[in-house]
Formats: C-alpha cells, structure tokens, sequence
C-alpha cells in the first residue's frame, strides 16, 4: 500500500476477479466452477478462495475429464478438492461415449468430444453459471468474447449477439435452460499468470516445471509417451528436459524444452519466448484459423 | 507496475489497425507464429506484411472485411500493463466506443493528416468526453504522407482544441506519427525534428493516472455477505465487496443506507490478512461495529458525505438495442450492488453526436443514440453524478422480456436543471 493509492497492475487484476465471483456467488443459484488442475483453473480456484474467505467455496467444481489425463494432474486435482473441502462433480467424456452421446474417434483427440459432456453436465446439474479459465489474451475468438458470456438452450456462443458490457456492471439475466459462462481472467495474460503464481506461491501439479520425459518430436511438437501416444514408424525417442505450458488432454497437448524449475524461472522464459502458448503446445488450434471460433460456437470452454 | 486501460477509435482508413499492430509489434507483444499467421495472408493478398492483419478478429469479419465487436489485446512494457478496448469506427460506432470507453483511464483517437478533423473525429472526442475518460491522446497519422509537414500538424492540433473546447475534457495531447514507417510510435521519429513531445508509447506509459480516481467521497456498496457458519467463525458477519470511492479505514465513523443506522468500522480484511486502508478499486471484506441488518445493494459511506439517495433519477443514457427507448417504458435498472425496477418518465432531449444539437421534440431513441431522460425506480438508488464518480454514477437498463441490456446511463445532479 503506497501514499498514492495506486493498485500495482496484479492487485487490479485479482480485486477484478474478486469481484466477478462475488457477483456470481450473489445473483445466480447454482454456479460451478470448471476445474481442470490446468494453471488457470488453479488460479481461478485460488482467487475464489480469497473472494469468500473465511467462508468455504459457496459452489462446487467441475472436471470435464477426457479419460486422457496426465497422472500428476489427476493427484493434483484430487489433493486440492480434498483440501479445500470442495464438492467435485466429474462429467466424463468416456461416460458420453459409453452412453452413444458421442462417438471416439481413434487415434483423434477428445477434445471436441468435451463440449457435448459439458453442456450434458450443465444441463444435468442445472447449472445456471460456469466459472472458465479462458483469457483474452490467449485466442483472437476469445479476445470479443464478453466476461459474462450469454449462453442459449443449447449453449451456443453468438459472437454476433453478445450483451454490450458496461463498466463493471455485468448482466447475468438468463431463462431458465440457458446459462452464463463467467471468465474472472478475461483480462490476465499468460505472463500475469505467471507472475500471480510467483507472488502469491501458488502450488502447481508438478509438469508445469522442468523435468525429464521421453517424448516424440511430432509436427514439431514434443509428445510425451503414454497410453495413448506410441512413437510411429520412423519417429526417434528422445529423452528431454521439458515442461508444459498448458496442460489439457494428454494426446493433444506438448511440451516445451526447458530449464525452468520455478516460477521465477518460467517467467524469465516467458518473458522471452516467441511462439504463443496455444501455437506451441495445442495440435488442436492448428487445425485451421477458425478452430477455436468454431468449436466456442458450439458451446466448448 | 500500474495497468493502464485505454480504448481506440477510428476506421480501418484511418490505419487504426496498424498502429495497434505497430504498438504491439514494436513493444515485442506479438509472437513468431502471429506474425507469420499475417505474413502468409499478407503474401496470398500480395502486400507487403500487413500489420493491420494482427488485430483481425473473426471469420465473419475477415469474410465482410469489417470489425464487428469491441476486441481486447494486451501488452506490456517495463513501466506498464496495458489493456486496449479496440472499437471500430464504421459499424455500431456508438455501442462499441460507449463499451469501449467506460472502463478506459485514456481514449486515443486517429486523425488522417490528410483529411483533418472529420464529423467521426468529433464524434469520438465527445464520446469520450461523455463517458469521462480522463485522458485524450489525439494522433495525427500519416504524417509521412504530407511530407511531416508541421503546418497540417498545428493546424489540425488548433482546430480540434477550439472543438474540445465544448467539452469535458481534462487532459488533452496531440502526437503526430506515421503508424506503417514507425514515427514516434514508440520511438522518437527523426523526420519530425519540430515536434518535441514524446513518442505515443513513452505517453502511455508516463501519462498520471493516480489522482483519476475519486479518493474524497467513501462509497462502499455491498455486494455479498460473509458468513462462514463454522466453528471457527461462528459469529462472523463480513460485507464483501469493491471500494467505489475514498479511502475507508478501521475506526471510521460510518453509517450504512438506506436504513442509516451509525456504526463504526471494526475491521478491513483480506486473505492476506488486515488492511489499515481501502480505496478503489480494491476487493475487500469490511466488518462493522454493531450487529446491523445490512444486505446486498446496501451502501457503506461516511455520515457527513453521503450520496444522493432517490427514486426520481436524471440520466444521459445511450441506447445499445435494435428495439427503440420509448417514454413509458419498464426496465430493469442496474446501479452498483442494486436492481430495482424502472419506468421512463421523460425523455427532455435527444442529442447529435455529431452536431451537439439537442432535439426536444423526439419521443424516442434508437439503436447507438443518446439522450436525456427521466427514470423512476421502484427503490432509492445511492448515487453520485456521474462526473464525480463513474463507478456510482452509471447504470445499464435491461430489457425484461428479453434480458437485453438495452441502454448505460450516466447519472446527473438531481437538482440541476438544464445539462
């Protein structure tokens, strides 16, 4: 706190998110929170945890699980409900398809197959509004999109027909079988992020951080080998000191090469890396110029 | 290191695009893959790199070579973090430089130095005068294309200020550049020796925001109450939210409205623990003396500075819906914590963005149009004019049928009469 009452640009941010929770917390009935142990949805959680203190979460969490996790992930995720003393609700994917929602491709990522579990889960739960980590910063669909996101009957975004949002007034009105996709980080970017994570020493699951994995070089990509990810005919093995940027569906998130060990040491990197984090680490927005557009159309994170 | 909000407007002619593009490229914002996302369209479009195409948004926008919505991009700098609204000039100018600009700390306009002031320029300058933002950046671009001639620059600078001279506007600077070459974008330009200024980034970054905020008047509006309901916390009953304006401290004599009982304030806390000051825009717990009925749309504020409290409201609004604002109209009516209903009364005028002509014969306002009007509302509202205070003195009007938010209101002084 300084003589001039300046918030430094962190304090702005969170005091934001502070606030949208709260709004949330006081004006809808059945909020959730979409938690994935991804570092964005930790930070997410953190900052509802400061919005109620010393209350409890006054909303439960949702994983929309993929059925291809990274094990530390999982751990991580299960250790900070129990933790928190929050209820987890997981809609699975391999429910959606076990149940014919959905049809898995092999060898093709879940990713898309998430959107349909979702708004099931949404609709199951009678959700009314969904917390999602998203950031401006991250997508150009992503930079219009509203921090009250209207959502219709069947959870589609129109990019043409969003609510204008005034100051910090947000409209959350909505009928019921529609619902409001809420994004407290609208306005952080990946090294605010970081630089939160740092300040505030917030725990990670441990992939976030320079380790050892053998992966395959893939459409210069780094996959790390699992389950789902054999190396083909012709691809080398390789053993490599990497971290991840993002974390979200094994099969179709990278990994970086790196040495950064600590926060402090991924902002450094951050700070001079050149790729964006989508572009480097997600087979799935490559696919065409429009494929975020396309899959928040039909109502994905 | 501070955040800087700021909203742009013009048109694509104007080489908006470009100089964001510029800003962001020049600042090292803009990553490889970015860049050669806009050198591959810039090739299939046979231009030399485009940087107008990183602020491309849509498909549908790509498609229809026009912007749609307000899009938001991030940079940074050692001194500070910025966050541009990005309006566009053509297509629902209104809606989208209202959006823009009501959370902007500075509005940066485009001029061509070779057209001048143009009736959009005006336009955008009064938007931004009515919205309050307190810092104008008016950047005459193109300048290489009158030969960095200082004469169009003067007097393009001399007429816009004899225009601004109509309105509220506090803070107000002129920077010449040329966004395709680079001219005192970021750096400053050697090709225009007579402007001694500093280039657009380095205002940016220096430009006093600190005092923009009103720190006099404490206005705290309840947003959700605090209660844990577990052993540990048995009796805790915290008010949680944003501090609206003035700094609030432990100890302070308060009253909280409507029901204006008089307490004291016990504590100011956080996660991080105790504060001994809060001031906006912080996100706070405030606990209270005295066990008090106090819920959210409650106001917190000091006994001897209190906003007005009314039903009968005078506002500038600007209608944002297809559907027309009619006299007789029911709205949902949104001011800080609180909702009430409305019903328009009167509308007194409607006014040309353009013209500044107040016309007293209509009866209705349309898609991005501004009037003055005459709201009742079905409880008090605690407000400021919006002039003293932009978080106490704006609402939004949503349509009740249709959940719309139709309309954003700028509160005036109840007992002024003309304005």
């Amino acid at each position: 706190m300084t003589a001039t009452y300046q918030l430094s640009h962190l304090g702005a941010l969170e005091s934001e998110a502070m606030y949208i929770f709260r709004e949330v917390a006081a004006t809808f009935e059945r909020p959730v929170l979409l938690f994935s142990g991804g570092k964005d949805s930790v930070v997410m959680l953190h900052l509802a945890r400061k919005a109620f203190w010393p209350a409890k979460l006054p909303f439960p969490v949702m994983h929309v699980d993929t059925g291809h996790n990274f094990p530390e992930v999982m751990e991580f995720r299960d250790e900070t409900v129990s933790e928190l003393d929050v209820r987890l609700v997981v809609a699975s994917v391999q429910a959606s398809i076990d149940a014919g929602r959905v049809v898995d491709e092999p060898g093709v990522s879940r990713n898309r197959l998430q959107t349909t579990t979702l708004l099931d889960a949404i609709g199951e739960h009678r959700f009314d509004a969904a917390f999602g980590g998203a950031r401006r910063d991250e997508e150009k669909a992503r930079a219009k999109e509203r921090v009250f996101s209207f959502r219709d009957e069947f959870g589609q975004w129109d990019p043409k027909n969003q609510r204008p949002e005034l100051w910090n007034l947000y409209n959350g009105r909505h009928r019921p079988g529609e619902h409001i996709r809420v994004f407290p980080l609208s306005n952080w970017t990946e090294l605010d992020i970081w630089r939160y994570i740092d300040a505030e020493s917030i725990e990670l699951p441990p992939l976030y951080y320079a380790h050892h994995r053998r992966v395959v070089r893939r459409d210069n990509m780094l996959m790390s080998l699992c389950e789902w990810i054999q190396p083909a005919e012709g691809e080398e093995v390789l053993e490599a000191m990497v971290r991840y940027r993002t974390v979200g569906d094994a099969t179709c998130t990278a990994a970086v090469e790196s040495a950064a060990t600590t926060a402090a040491e991924v902002i450094v990197e951050v700070a001079a890396t050149r790729i964006t984090e989508r572009g480097a680490t997600r087979a799935d927005d490559r696919f065409s110029e429009a494929a975020m557009e396309d899959r928040k159309k039909e109502g994905y994170f | 290191m501070e955040l800087l909000r700021f909203a742009t407007a013009g048109s694509v002619d104007d080489g908006k695009s470009t100089l964001i593009g510029r800003l962001l490229f020049d600042s090292k914002a803009i990553f490889e893959d970015q860049l050669e996302a806009v050198e591959r369209a810039s090739l299939q479009r046979g231009e030399e790199t485009n940087l107008a195409l990183l602020v491309d948004g849509l498909r549908a926008e790509r498609e229809q070579g026009i912007t749609i919505d307000v899009a938001y991009r991030y940079f940074a700098t050692p001194a500070r973090s910025f966050v541009i609204a990005d309006t566009p000039g053509h297509v629902q100018y209104t809606r989208n430089m209202v959006t823009g600009a009501s959370t902007a700390d500075l509005a940066l306009i485009l001029i061509d130095a070779r057209n001048g002031i143009v009736e959009q320029s005006r336009r955008h300058a009064f938007l931004a005068s009515l919205l309050q933002v307190p810092h104008l950046v008016v950047c005459v671009n193109k300048m290489d294309l009158v030969d960095y001639d200082q004469g169009v620059f003067d007097a393009i600078v001399a007429e816009f200020r004899t225009f601004a001279m109509r309105l509220e506007v506090s803070d107000l600077s002129f920077v010449p550049v040329s966004a395709l070459v680079g001219d005192n974008v970021v750096h400053r330009s050697a090709a225009m020796p007579w402007y001694e200024g500093s280039s657009l980034l380095h205002h940016l970054e220096s430009v006093h925001i600190a005092s923009d905020r009103n720190l006099i008047d404490v206005r705290f509006p309840v947003q959700y109450v605090i209660r844990p309901r577990d052993d540990s916390h048995h009796d805790y009953r915290g008010y949680a939210g944003q501090m609206a304006g003035g700094v609030l401290k432990p100890g302070d004599d308060v009253v909280v409205l409507p029901s204006g009982w008089p307490t004291k304030v016990k504590a100011i806390e956080t996660f991080d623990g105790p504060v001994g000051e809060a001031f906006a825009p912080m996100s706070v717990t405030v606990r209270l003396d005295d066990d008090l009925d106090v819920s959210r749309g409650d106001l917190i504020c000091r006994p001897h500075n209190r906003p007005h409290a009314g039903q009968d409201i005078e506002a500038m609004v600007c209608w944002l819906h297809p559907a027309p604002l009619r006299v007789g109209g029911r709205y949902t009516i949104q001011h800080t914590s609180r909702s009430a209903r409305a019903v328009v009364k009167d509308l007194a005028y409607r006014l040309d963005v353009n013209t500044l002509h107040r016309d007293e014969a209509a009866h209705e306002l349309t898609l991005n149009e501004i009037g003055r009007l005459s709201l009742r509302t079905t409880v008090p509202l605690f407000y400021d004019e919006y002039r003293r205070n932009r978080a106490t003195g704006s609402f939004i009007l949503v349509d009740e049928a249709t959940n719309a938010t139709v309309a954003g209101g700028m509160m005036l002084d109840p007992s002024q009469v003309t304005g």
